[in-house]
This record gives structure tokens, sequence and C-alpha cells, in this order.
């Protein structure tokens, strides 16, 4: 067990790196953006006498590595800083948008792990049933479409009739129910997109398992399919499903703006895409950095996890 | 059940007569607005789905730049003038308003009204709100409109501000959206309060989400802001807007695509509002460079393309023809009678050779984040001219950054503009030589002599014949192409009550609607 914790402290160090380099790659590619923040917070209307009254006020004009120092030594500190368009603190700008993007993410993933397993197992018990071949074609039409089509097919068929509202109005106030019955169409869009990937993955790993000769041995024992897939085959399967299920949740945390976008969901690729568009930077360097933790954490759990699965990996010397 | 409203009779009466009057006589509410007082029934929730708003809007009334920020300050605050539907100026939180020379000028202030916190609201509090738009450390959008205001202070219950020069249009500037009036302590405000005297209280508001406010029990107008709340909502996706409307989540959306019209028409859930104003696209051309320094080049052009083809096609017809005019027909001094250019390639042609030229090659730079559908523009621009023997290669340039490296940066681009209320403003911003935002770099000796000339002039008729000189020049010699006026297109849900006139100043009944409007 201890080269678990080991594992795990070791990775922790590594991410932190990671996160460092992360936010030294986010700074430079914004710097290279044209324009800044006072350019895009006056627009049309800019004199070269209020952008630099606003460059001065918002501290624009220190070079870019002080003012990335600025930043790293108030982020070490705990500070993520203000906006330095609406000078909130970015903690809380941040914070209520990240509850409602992992929110919508765990909605996801509850309604999409369960069903790509399900779906993948009975695949994999069925081979070649007209079960497998349907699943498969469903789930393979799904993600093939763009997200929006997705999404827009399923407003048309269930949000114009009325059974579901079209867009998301979430607010503090708003009671659990409710959230899960406005979020259920982004959900469910989510959930079609992310299938595919998890369910083949368990279909094509169990697949793999029941060609070994102790599963062999398992059926020769006159075992009933079903305990031999879910008692045999499963468990020596887990660990490419954990992984397969961290990136897709990982990619429901960080990589659902164009869904954020038709059901106007207040989550956190929304708020990216206006801070790179106004070039609020703090802004944009505390979001990067949460999307570049979930991806760091979710595969440290991934990994941890398939090695707790796997005694081979426990005891490798 | 498209409802289709054009300008009508715009008050000619002479600014300076008309303040006094108003003054006499007290409230004067315009015709329009008195009528819709009558049917107006208060209550219910109005929400409003704009395609506008970021996590980066502030309450800074200096910074405000996009229709839901302008709409949100309408809810909650109060201006010193307010244009009425039909175009003229009445009496906000200034009474009245008067000047003997168009040099000085004294606003009386309004008594007895009171910001959402219970405090009253002052002249003190008037000069510290025009004083954020001045000064050096000003970051205000319309800090130019200050520059020549040389003093203001309080005298009694009025306000005098002191220019450098004659302004006879210097009260309509003070309608101007970033100019709201709001609380103050030591002589300044708080740019980042959500106070004001207007209508509505904000209960909550996240920047680019969604706005919430209630109704101010103790608002000044009786006869305004009719509903119970209001919520306001960003709802980026042009189609996401359309089905929020269509499903009943929201009661009002902007910036309908024209493609999408005649769909939402046959739903029958809800009506289109086209109101045409002054807005217009352009297509400025850097008048320093070659080839646009020779003005035969640039009426080449302003003859090689049709006009109205842009309207049916672009504007989807929600909208008219341009004669090359940043003046309105929504504008006092529109000069309606200017020889209307159309497609000609021979009056093209005859103008290159005036130029010494036989073809013409340019590159016109389009995004759609100049207007909606600006490259499809340039393209047709770009297939008539052909026959006419001009070149116009379209450079599709991205909208992400468009004002900062394309704008007043390529010598050919696209851009538009809301259109102002008055002449001047509009002149002044964007034609008058050295202007921060002359966007084609124009510099036509008579038509700034006549600028100075007709802010200062205080007699209508002549003032009159200045505008429309002026208008001449910036079509036939100026170096902007405008080939279009674009309609506000709004829709609206059935049981929505608009009055009769709606105005044309900007976009949602001059931002008013959530003051004006009423559920039926």
């Amino acid at each position: 067990m201890t080269d678990i914790w080991r594992m795990i402290a070791r990775r922790l160090l590594l991410g932190l790196l990671t996160l460092f380099v992360i936010s030294l790659v986010i700074f430079g590619a914004t710097e290279l953006l044209p324009g800044d923040l006072a350019r895009e917070l006056l627009g049309q209307s800019a004199t070269e006498e209020t952008l630099a009254a606003l460059r001065e006020q918002l501290g624009l004009n220190d070079p870019a590595p002080v003012r990335y120092w600025n930043w790293l030594t108030g982020v070490l500190q705990g500070d993520f800083g203000v906006s330095m368009a609406t000078q909130k603190p970015i903690s809380e700008l941040v914070g209520a948008r990240l509850g409602n993007t992992l929110f919508l993410a765990l909605y996801a993933a509850a309604l999409s792990v369960p069903l790509s397993l399900l779906l993948g197992v009975l695949a994999a018990l069925w081979r070649n049933s007209i079960f497998d071949r349907a699943s498969n074609a469903m789930a393979l039409t799904s993600i093939s479409f763009p997200e929006f089509f997705v999404a827009y097919i399923l407003v048309l068929f269930l949000a114009q009739t009325g059974i579901f509202p079209s867009m998301v109005r979430i607010t503090a106030a708003t009671t659990f129910g409710d959230r899960i019955y406005m979020a259920f169409l982004p959900a469910l869009t989510l959930t079609l997109v992310v299938t595919a990937h998890m369910m083949r993955m368990t279909r094509a790993a169990i697949i793999n398992l029941l060609a070994s000769p102790y599963i062999e041995m398992a059926r020769l024992k006159g075992m009933s399919p079903l305990r031999v897939v879910l008692r045999h085959a499963v468990p020596n399967a887990l660990a490419p499903i954990i992984n397969v299920v961290a990136l897709n949740l990982a990619y429901l945390i960080t990589g659902v703006v164009v869904v954020e976008v038709v059901f106007v969901y207040p989550g956190l690729g929304q708020l990216m895409v206006d801070a790179v568009t106004n070039r609020d930077i703090a802004v944009v360097q505390a979001i990067a950095l949460i999307f570049a933790a979930a991806y760091v954490l979710l595969n440290l759990i991934a990994d941890v996890l398939s090695t707790i699965t796997n005694p081979r990996l426990m005891h490798r010397r | 059940m498209t409802n289709l409203i054009l300008p009508r009779g715009i008050s000619r009466r002479g600014l300076l007569q008309g303040a006094a009057a108003i003054g006499a006589a007290g409230l004067i509410l315009p015709a329009g607005a008195r009528s819709a007082m009558a049917q107006a029934k208060k209550g219910g929730v109005f929400r409003i789905g704009l395609g506008h708003g970021s996590s980066t809007d502030s309450y800074d009334p200096g910074l405000w730049e996009q229709l839901y920020v302008q709409t949100f300050a309408a809810a909650r605050v109060n201006y010193l003038v307010e244009i009425a539907a039909d175009g003229t100026l009445v009496p906000e939180l200034a009474e009245s308003w008067s000047s003997a020379d168009g040099i000085t000028w004294a606003f009386a202030i309004r008594q007895g009204v009171t910001f959402h916190s219970g405090k009253t609201m002052t002249p003190d509090d008037v000069v510290a709100s025009l004083n954020h738009h001045r000064g050096d450390a000003s970051t205000s959008a319309v800090k130019p409109f200050f520059d020549p205001v040389t003093d203001i202070k309080v005298d009694g219950q009025n306000v005098i501000v002191t220019l450098n020069a004659p302004n006879a249009d210097f009260p309509y500037l003070m309608s101007d959206y970033h100019i709201p009036v709001l609380p103050s302590a030591d002589g300044k405000i708080d740019p980042n309060t959500s106070d004001g005297t207007g209508g509505y209280i904000v209960e909550s508001y996240e920047p680019g989400v969604q706005a919430t406010m209630n109704r101010n029990p103790n608002y000044w107008k009786a006869d305004r802001a009719h509903f119970d709340q209001i919520i306001m909502l960003t709802i980026l996706d042009p189609a996401a807007r359309l089905n929020a409307l269509m499903t009943g989540e929201v009661d009002l959306i902007d910036q309908v695509d024209p493609a999408s019209i005649s769909l939402l028409e046959s739903r029958g859930v809800s009506r289109i509002i086209s109101v045409s104003g002054n807005a217009h696209y352009v297509f400025p051309m850097d008048a320093r460079a070659a080839p646009f320094n020779d003005n035969n080049v640039r009426l080449a052009l302003k003859y090689a393309f049709d006009r109205q083809e842009l309207v049916d096609k672009i504007l989807a017809g929600h909208g008219s023809v341009s004669n090359d005019n940043p003046i309105g027909p929504a504008n006092r001094y529109f000069h309606a009678e200017m020889e209307a250019k159309t497609y000609d390639p021979d009056k093209a042609k005859f103008h290159l050779k005036e130029a010494g030229l036989d073809t013409l090659e340019v590159t016109l730079s389009a995004a759609n984040a100049a207007f909606s559908g600006a490259v499809d523009a340039a393209v047709l621009m770009s297939e008539k001219a052909a026959a006419a023997g001009i070149t116009i290669t379209v450079d599709r340039v991205p909208d992400d950054g468009y004002w900062d490296n394309v704008w007043m940066k390529k010598p050919f681009c696209a851009s538009y503009w809301g259109g102002r209320p008055v002449e001047d403003q509009m002149f002044t911003t964007a034609y008058a030589a050295g202007a921060a935002w002359n966007e084609s770099f124009w510099d036509n000796a008579r038509f700034n002599e006549l600028l100075v000339a007709a802010r200062s002039e205080l007699d209508d008729t002549k003032r009159r014949e200045m505008y429309h000189e002026m208008q001449q020049l910036v079509s036939f010699e100026g170096s902007t192409i405008i080939p279009m006026y674009n309609n506000y297109v709004m829709a609206v849900a059935n049981n929505v009550g608009t009055p009769e006139k709606i105005s044309a100043n900007w976009n949602l009944d001059g931002f008013r609607c959530v003051e004006r409007w009423w559920f039926a």
C-alpha cells in the first residue's frame, strides 16, 4: 500500500509542475493575442486618451513578466486575484460557474456511465446479436453528429413540445429537483455524445478477455454466461474501462461549451470564452488551471484505481 | 403580423424655443406616450432574451457599449433628458433647460426624486455624474462629448454647464445612454453601484447570465414601469434565442435573424417589430491612402454596386437604401431630396476614367463582427463591381480583435453605426477632421467649417440649409460608402403591449421597452 501512497505523492507533485507549465503557456498565448482588455472593454468607442487611462487603472502598463509574477505570487498565497473587468474576486466569479459545470458533468456522468457499462456488458455477452448491432449503431450515430445538432434535435422533439425547457435558468435559489428537470436536455445531449466511447471500450475489453483460457475454463465448469462475464471477465477488464470513464469525465467538465451555448447554461466554458474574448487574463488563467487540474486529478484517480484493481501492478518490481 | 413602423413627422421646432415652452408648461408628454398610458396595464414578469452580455460587463456607465447593459441601465437609472418616441427631446430628471447664447446651459433639476437607497437626488449628484466623464483620469467612452465643457456648477436647484463655444444641441447630448444620474458622495459617484432613480431595483445580477429587477414602488413617474418584475437573460446563440421565444421561456428577443423571420411568423406565437431608424452599415475607405485619396475612385465604387440588392438580401427587406448618408430619416434635418445613386457600371467607369484608370483593384476587409452579413454584403458588392472593371477582393478576417486590427487599420473595411439622434453628434463623432473615430480619415475644409458654424447657429432655417449641404458633401465627396439603413428587428410574445409609435433612436424602443411596454 505504501507504493500507492508514494505514487500518489509523486503524481501530485508532477501535477503541480504541469499546472505551472500550463499557466505559463496560457499566459504566453493570451499575450500573443492582439489587443488587450482596455481595448475590448471600450470597444469601437475607444480613444487613445481613454485607453491610456483605463490601462493605467487596470495595471496593464507593467511588462508581461511583472504581471505574471504578481499573478503567480497571488495564486501561491491562495489569492486568484480579481477579475480585471468587473473587479470582483475571481473565486466568487468562478465558484458559482464551477458548481454549475460540476453539476452538469456529474448529472451527465450519472446517466451515461451506468448506461454505457450496461450496454457494453450486454453487447459483449450477446456479441453479434441484433442487440449488439443496434446498440453499437445507435451509439456511433449519436457520437458522429456534432453536439449542437444532437442538442437541436432534442430541442425540436422534447422542448418545442413543451416537455422540457429549451434553456436552463439556474440561479442560487433554484431547488435541486428543478435543476434536475431544467438540466435534463443538456445532460441527455452529453450522455448521447459520450456513451459510445465508454460502451465500445467496455465491450472490446470484455470480448478481449472472453478469448482467454481461464474464461474457457470457467465456461467448461458450466457457469452461466452472465456469471462468467460479471464474476470473471469484468474485474480484469476494469483498468481500461476506468481510464476511458475518467477521460470522458474530464471531457464533461472541460469540453461542453457548445452545449452550454445552445442551452444557455451558465457554466465555466462560456465564462472562459467570454474571458478570452475580452482578454480578462486573470479569469482565463484561473479557469485554465481548473480544467488542467481536472485532467490531472481524474487521470491520477484512474491510475490509482486501475492499480488497485490489478494486483500485478501493485507488486511490480 | 409584421408591424413596420416608419418615422413620420419629426418635430421641427427650434430647440431653444421648445425648451422654453416645456419649461413654462411643465411636463409635456408626446401624444404617443399619452395614448399608450390609457391602455397600459400593470403587472407581470417581463423576460427579455438578448444576444449581448458578457461576464465582463460592469456597472461603470463610461464603459457601457452594448444592448444588454444599455437596456439594463434604462430599467434602473434616469437621465437628465429623454428622447421621446417621435424624436423630440422631453424632460426627465431635468424639468427644463435653457440657454441665451448656446454657451451657458442651465438645467433645472427635478425635486422630490429619490434613489433606490432612499437618498434624495440633488443637483450635486448631477454634477458628480457628469464629471465622471471629464478629466484626465476618466475612462469614459463619451469623454469627447465633454471636451468642450469648461465648467459645471450648482446654482440653487439648477445645474449650470458652460461650454467653450455655442452648441445648440447640447441638451440632446445629455440623453446619451452613458450619462445617467447616479448617487454621489464627496463630489464623486461610485461607478460600481447598482443604485439609481429608475423604475426597477436590482435584486440580483450575474454579468453575462441574468439580471432580476423588481418594480420601484416609489418611482416618480406614475405612468411608466408597468411590469412587476423584469428578468434579463443573455442568450448569445440566435437559434437558442428563437427557441426561447417559441417555447415561451422569454417574452422579447432582439436581433432576429432575417432568414428566420418568416418561420417565426408562421408559428403564430409572436410578432415581429421592425423599426426603421438611423442605424446604418458602412464601408469606410482611408481617404489618405491611394487609390481612395482620389474622389473619382470613391465615386466609382459608390456607383458600382446595387444598394437595393443589399437591402433585399442582407436585411431581408428590413431596412432601406441609404445614399451614402449617415443622417437617417429619423433625424430632424434629414436631406431626402439628394440625387439618388443607383447601380450604374457606366457611371462608375466614367469616374474611373476621370481618375485616369481603366481598371481598379481593391481589397475589402470584412468580418461579421462589423455587422451581421458583412462578409456576404462584401461578396455581393464584389460581384456587381466586376461589370464596371473594378475588382474587389474580399478579405474575410476573424471576428476576434476586429476593432483592434482591422477597423481604422485596413484601408477599406466594414463597420456600423447605431445612428445618433443629433446631426452634429454623428458628424462630430465620425466625419470631422481629426475626430478619434473618423474611420475614413476624411478631411474636407468646407465640411469642417460648416460643422462648427451649424453647431452654434440658432436660426432653424439656416441650420437646416447647412446640414443639407453637409450631407451632400459626405454623400458625394465623402470617403464612406453607406449602402443602407438597417431596421431594428425584434420579436415579442403576442401578449406584450407596445405604444403606437416605437422610438427609432436606439434599439428596443430607445432601450426603454422596460419602462414603456406592458402586458396586454
